[in-house]
Formats: structure tokens, C-alpha cells, sequence
């Protein structure tokens, strides 16, 4: 990006220094090309300092408060959330629910890539559009749809398991199965986007490649473990440390089809949060919930951002 | 010559069983692919079922469930439509989505043409600061932005959706943007400057056009996260006249203890109507998109 810049930004300025000579310093500022460049960023740099790192800072200092906002408690709330078992609990399902969802999902977008890229060009189009209908749907909505797939009484996946001879499952009545539940509905959402990751990356392996494994004999198996993984390690890995992010923040699926219930077991860290901080009115300690979140997600985001500076230079 | 010639059959043969073994996989290929595509449209099919139903046949349970027995009505979208709140919801939506998506456009497409093209003291840092601010979720900022928005006095108001839903598009946008603008040639602006072009100048008459692909993408991802966002509003507003689609339809078609399924579903597939649509014409666009975030910068 650097030298781009520099080698266009001589010319820019001896032409503009030629067209119009400013008449005082405060003109002459104004012309400069760095404060044209500066004042065009104005707005993101609002936004982004305005509503994402003032209110992360505030968070902190809100984090330090009593429940009714009058008094300075130190860690006061982080102690407390600390000594309780729900919360205790959170950490561990939030853990759990991202760590298998993200597995689960890397591993179908792996394979339906692979078996999408098998078929012929003409078709490829017709079933990756297909099969990204999930990701499209807002999740909100498709979890309505989830829950009402779900229903203790009107079940329909009860009606298919009891009509093939087996019992009714509680889906989201007993703890474990509603564990289960938000976990497939995370997967049946997220897989689509790790399927068109990899679809992409896989387009991009050069086919020398397999042409050259071919002729030394390599079977399939060979093919993928030392050319495929090796080629798509950097996009696998991006695409999985983001999607760990996105899935351990998750807040939809949970706030709908359970609401962390039952006995607050399938709660995650958004949830939880939510349910102090807006639902029961204690903002402080619902911000000092989602202040755990940050050091896992910080360090997520460092090693993502190393991964897309690598991928960079190996296009570039 | 003669290694050739008894080599050939050899090599007809491993042909031969090759064309077989791309057969075979391309038939396994399809088995799977049909499981897959069965999990992955079961739930948006079963929801066009419950919403073309009678109350009384959703309500029954000794029919099967997955088809519709008594016969199709479009009775739960006219309840929808007349008897709810949605059409409310998909104003409210409406008006948030076109505000949130012009302005994350003007604003990232302003930033990303200075960052990716121009420099000034800092850039590099603000570059990276944008992509970082796309890692942050919104469940990590929801409760300070509630305390900042209910100070503003925009609490339980879809203009404090217009304020707040920017922090989740304007990030990515920008970032896919500065990739864009960066596969543009350099010579293109070098022979607009030497025409005498301001950088405005510039930005309207060869960025914009050239990068059309890239702000057709950014856009689609604009439209589809602000019509799809939930933990605002669902922190944020509270009474029906303010509220969006998506908690609007999750919250309030819910009536007491008694759940209208059949409308439900309806409503909830209403309100995917707009994205799938999109998905449907610009699918390339929003492919790119989608895959422009790992793939540039």
C-alpha cells in the first residue's frame, strides 16, 4: 500500500501547485493533499472513535459501578461474577458452544467444498447458490424456524423419529439436548460461509499442481494432505479464528430458542449479559460480563490479522 | 518409438479407470451434496409449510407435519398483513436499512479512496484500526451504546438504530473498499491528474465507476446486515411503532401464551423476502462480497 501511495502523490502535487498558487498558509493547508486525505476519513474516524472505542472505554469505567450507577465499586462486580457457578457455567458453554460449532462447521464447509468442486463448472453455480441459502436467511428469523422445528408438542423432527419406531426427544426442555440444539443450529447457519471460503481457495490451487502429483502417482488422499491443506492453511485458519470470534459472541440463536434456559445452562456470554444488564437493569455488571469476552477475542483478532497480512504478501 | 508403443495400451487402460473413478466420485458427490442440501433447506421449507396452513390443521397433530394436508390458504400472510403490527416492522426496517446503507457508503467509500490511494500521518495505523473495529461484536458494545444511546434521548427510537448500526457495516466496507480501489492502475489517475482532475474529480468520474463491482458488493453487505441486526433493537427498543422486523417478528406477532405458528411463519418469511431476493439477482456480487474480507489486504 505504501509505495502505492508515494508514487502517485509527487505528480498530484506539482500538478496542483501549478494549477492554482494559494494566496495564504491557511489555503495553502487546506490544499495539501495529506489534509484532503485527513478530511475524508473524518466520518469513519467519528464512528469509529465515537461508537466503538469510546463505548468499549466506557464500558470499563461502568464495569467499576454499583447497580444503581452512584457509587465506585473497583472490581467489585468481577469479584462477584466470579464466585457465582452460573457464571462459571457461562464461560464453559460459551467455550464448548463456540469450540464445537466452529469444528462442526469447518469441517462440513470442507467437505461440501470439496464435493461441490467435483461437480462440473456448468453446475457448481446452481448448488453453491443453493446451498448458501442459510447464511442469507437473518438469523433471527431462521431461528424462529428452528424453534418451531423444535416445539415439545408440534415437533416435526419428533413426528419423522416417532413414525421410524424411536422416542420423543425434549429438544430444548433438557438441558443437554438444548445444548445440543443451539450448537446444530450455529452449524446449519455458519457452514454455508466456511463452504464458499474454501470453495474459493480451493479455485485458486494452481492445477499444475495435481497434474505434476498426478503423474508421480499421488492418490487422492495424497493430493489433498500435500497439496489442498498446504495451499488453503492460511484461508482454513483465517476463516476459523473469525468465525470463532462471530460464534463465541453469538447472541441470536441462544436469546431465541432458549433464552438461556433451561436452569440458565445453555447460556453464553451475550445472553448472560443481556439478561443482567437489560433485563435485569444491572447495567454495570451485564458490561462486566461482556468485558470477559475481550482478551479471548483480542487475542483471536491479533493472530486473524497476522494471517491476513501473510495471505497479502503471498498474493502481492 | 518402441517404449511408446507398449506403453500406450498401459496408458489407455489407466485412463480407462480413470473416467471411472471421476464417475464413481461424481456420483458419490451428488448423494452427499443431496444430504446436505437436504439439512441445509429443511428448515426454510418447513417454515413455507407452516405459513400456507390453516390454524386448525397446525394445531392438529395426527397429520404429517412436513406437507400440507387440507389444502393450501393464505390466510396466516392476510392476518399478517391486517391484523399485526409487520407492516410497521417493515417500515421502521425499511427506513433504517436505506439510511444506515447510504451513509456507511458515503462514509467508507470517502475513507477507503484517502487510505487506499492518498496518505496523510497515520493511515497505516487507521487502516489496521478499521479491520480490528470489524472484529469487535456488537454483543461486546451493546450495553455501553445503550447507556450513550438513552443519553442522546434516541432509547426506543429507530433513529438510534441509524446511529448505532454503522459500527457493523461501515468497518468491513471500508476494508473491502480499500482493496478495491488499491486494483485499480495507477496509471488511470496519473492520466486524469495530468487532464487536470481534482482528487474529487477523480474519486466520481474513475473510482466510483471503475470500482462498481466492489460498491455493489459493499452495499449488499450493508443492506443485508442492517436488515438482519438483532441485538440493537432488541436492546434498544421496546414499544411496536418503533420497532424493526427482526424482533419485531420474534417479540411481538407472539400474543400472550397462545403462539399463531402458521402467522409466525409467515411474518418470518416475509421479512427474509428482501435479502433472498437480492441474494437471488446479485448472487456474484454478494459472493464477492463475502469473500473479499480474507481474500484482499
Amino acid at each position: 500500500m505504501a509505495d502505492a501511495v508515494q508514487q502517485s502523490w509527487v505528480p498530484a502535487l506539482a500538478v496542483a501547485r501549478e494549477r492554482a498558487p494559494p494566496r495564504n498558509g491557511l489555503q495553502r493547508f487546506m490544499r495539501r493533499r495529506s489534509t484532503l486525505a485527513f478530511a475524508m476519513c473524518l466520518p469513519l474516524i467519528l464512528i469509529i472513535v465515537g461508537l466503538v472505542a469510546y463505548p468499549a472505554l466506557y464500558s470499563i469505567y461502568l464495569s467499576t459501578l454499583n447497580k444503581t450507577q452512584t457509587r465506585f465499586i473497583g472490581l467489585g462486580n468481577f469479584s462477584f461474577l466470579l464466585s457465582r457457578d452460573v457464571f462459571w457455567m457461562v464461560v464453559w458453554q460459551s467455550a464448548v458452544f463456540a469450540i464445537t460449532a466452529v469444528l462442526a462447521k469447518a469441517l462440513i464447509g470442507l467437505i461440501t467444498a470439496h464435493l461441490v468442486n467435483n461437480l462440473p463448472t456448468k453446475g457448481q453455480r446452481k448448488w453453491r447458490g443453493m446451498l448458501l441459502v442459510p447464511w442469507v436467511i437473518p438469523l433471527a428469523l431462521s431461528s424462529l424456524g428452528w424453534w418451531w422445528l423444535f416445539d415439545p408438542t408440534h415437533s416435526a423432527f419428533n413426528w419423522l423419529i416417532v413414525l421410524l419406531g424411536g422416542n420423543e426427544i425434549p429438544w430444548l426442555s433438557d438441558p443437554y439436548w438444548a445444548r445440543f440444539s443451539v450448537i446444530l443450529v450455529n452449524v446449519w447457519y455458519g457452514a454455508p460461509f466456511f463452504l464458499i471460503m474454501y470453495l474459493a481457495a480451493l479455485k485458486s490451487v494452481p492445477e499444475q499442481l495435481y497434474e505434476a502429483a498426478a503423474i508421480d502417482g499421488a492418490n487422492a488422499w495424497q493430493r489433498f494432505v500435500h497439496i489442498t491443506l498446504p495451499m488453503m492453511r492460511n484461508i482454513i485458519a483465517i476463516t476459523v479464528l473469525f468465525s470463532l470470534i462471530v460464534t463465541f459472541a453469538n447472541f441470536d440463536i441462544v436469546q431465541i430458542m432458549t433464552a438461556g434456559g433451561p436452569r440458565n445452562m445453555t447460556h453464553v456470554f451475550a445472553t448472560y449479559a443481556f439478561m443482567l444488564g437489560i433485563r435485569s437493569g444491572d447495567i454495570p455488571l451485564g458490561a462486566a460480563v461482556s468485558l470477559f469476552m475481550f482478551p479471548i477475542l483480542a487475542v483471536a483478532a491479533v493472530f486473524i490479522l497476522r494471517g491476513v497480512h501473510k495471505r497479502g504478501r503471498e498474493i502481492g | 518409438m518402441t517404449a511408446t508403443a507398449i506403453a500406450a495400451p498401459a496408458v489407455r487402460r489407466r485412463a480407462a479407470s480413470l473416467s471411472r473413478d471421476r464417475r464413481w466420485a461424481l456420483i458419490v458427490s451428488y448423494a452427499f451434496l443431496i444430504l446436505f442440501a437436504i439439512f441445509f433447506l429443511l428448515p426454510p421449507y418447513y417454515m413455507i409449510v407452516t405459513s400456507l396452513k390453516s390454524d386448525g390443521e397446525v394445531a392438529r397433530m395426527a397429520t404429517n407435519p412436513w406437507i400440507v394436508a387440507d389444502g393450501v390458504t393464505l390466510d396466516q400472510y392476510k392476518l399478517l398483513f391486517t391484523q399485526s403490527d409487520f407492516l410497521v416492522f417493515f417500515k421502521n426496517t425499511a427506513i433504517v436499512t436505506v439510511c444506515v446503507v447510504a451513509i456507511t457508503m458515503v462514509v467508507s467509500i470517502l475513507a477507503a479512496f484517502s487510505l487506499g490511494r492518498m496518505k496523510f500521518w497515520g493511515s497505516g495505523v487507521l487502516a489496521a484500526g478499521i479491520f480490528l473495529t470489524y472484529l469487535v461484536p456488537d454483543t461486546l458494545l451493546f450495553i455501553p451504546l445503550f447507556q450513550i444511546v438513552r443519553g442522546l434521548g434516541l432509547l426506543n427510537s429507530y433513529w438510534g438504530m441509524v446511529l448505532v448500526y454503522p459500527t457493523l457495516t461501515v468497518p468491513f466496507c471500508t476494508w473491502i473498499m480499500i482493496g478495491y480501489f488499491q486494483s485499480i492502475p495507477k496509471e488511470l489517475d496519473e492520466a486524469a491528474l495530468i487532464d487536470g482532475a481534482g482528487h474529487m474529480q477523480m474519486l466520481l468520474k474513475i473510482f466510483i465507476p471503475v470500482a462498481l463491482p466492489g460498491i455493489i458488493a459493499a452495499t449488499i453487505f450493508a443492506f443485508t446486515v442492517s436488515w438482519a441486526a438483532f441485538v440493537y433493537p432488541m436492546a434498544f427498543l421496546y414499544s411496536a411503532d418503533q420497532q424493526v422486523l427482526t424482533v419485531g417478528t420474534v417479540t411481538s406477532l407472539i400474543r400472550a401464551d397462545v403462539y399463531k405458528w402458521g402467522m409466525l411463519m409467515a411474518g418470518a418469511l416475509v421479512a427474509a423476502t428482501p435479502p433472498l431476493v437480492i441474494y437471488a439477482f446479485l448472487m456474484d456480487y454478494y459472493i464477492a462480497g463475502l469473500t473479499a474480507g480474507a481474500t484482499k489486504g
